[in-house]
């Protein structure tokens, strides 16, 4: 039981965590000047040279292995509902780490999705 | 056009091409991985799938896609805040169980469409919030 709560906790830190990391990058580089092959290059060219962007890719790379590890202890029916609480947690990071504000109708959104997920996943 | 619509203009938009790249990127895979059949967990059997799924066109375009995805949600974060996106993308579980019944005939329980329902109205309640609420580092881009 222990181990199943730590390898879902590595999930969704890893995976939000992963997540807050490359947003921060890609809000620090700014956003294409125009949505053209050239000036996405050019933006893409931004992001690889972006710390946050490599903090980013270990911490969802790590999130998956997890993921494989749940799968081969618990049932998928378990396992995607409850990593559905990764939509909560990032939401947190987000007001919390990125300074965004959520309202009580995106909190409202989130919450709603959050359960959909699970109902759809469990089937 | 002002500033506000475009920028929920292009966010719609990249959101689109995330849930239709994931859900291809997705179902590529799979497809590819049953073609290539159960993985034998021994040194040969790795090593033989791992053979197999490098020179499997379908697993490929999956590649492809599941790039695309990444690529337009790496984009849309660049102005959008992550607590918008990342609610929003789930539209796509919702999109994958309308496409299972219209296409695949899939019957679906009563509880994932109780699912599919919340998932759509919540992502309407976060679409209909601002899609940027931290300023941007430098004005006059977009």
């Amino acid at each position: 039981m222990t181990r199943v709560i730590l390898a879902l906790a590595v999930l969704i830190l890893g995976s939000t965590g992963g997540e807050i990391a490359i947003t921060r990058g890609m809000k620090s580089i700014g956003e294409p000047a125009r949505l053209r092959p050239r000036a996405l290059l050019q933006f893409l060219g931004r992001a690889v040279r972006n710390g946050w962007l490599w903090a980013g890719v270990p911490l969802m790379a790590l999130s998956f292995y997890s993921l494989l590890v749940l799968l081969s202890w618990e049932p998928i029916s378990f396992v995607i509902p409850a990593s559905a609480l990764s939509y909560v947690v990032g939401t947190l990071g987000a007001k919390y780490l990125l300074g965004e504000q959520v309202s009580p109708a995106r909190w409202a959104g989130v919450i709603l999705v959050c359960a959909g997920v699970a109902l759809v996943a469990v089937g | 056009m002002t500033s506000e619509r475009r920028l929920r203009i292009k966010t719609l938009f990249m959101v689109l091409a995330m849930v239709v790249c994931a859900n291809a990127g997705d179902l590529l895979l799979k497809r590819g991985m049953s073609q290539i059949g159960a993985v034998q967990f021994t040194g040969s059997g790795i090593a033989h799938a791992f053979e197999l799924t490098v020179t499997n066109g379908t697993i490929w375009t999956g590649i492809f896609f599941l790039t695309g995805f990444m690529l337009s949600y790496m984009t849309v974060l660049s102005w959008a805040d992550y607590s918008y996106v990342m609610p929003a993308g789930a539209f796509g579980y919702a999109l994958l169980t309308l496409l299972a019944v219209l296409f695949l005939h899939e019957t679906v329980s009563a509880r994932r469409w109780v699912g599919v329902v919340l998932i759509c109205v919540g992502v309407l309640l976060v679409g209909q919030t601002k899609p940027r609420t931290t300023p941007a580092p430098s004005e006059g881009i977009a």
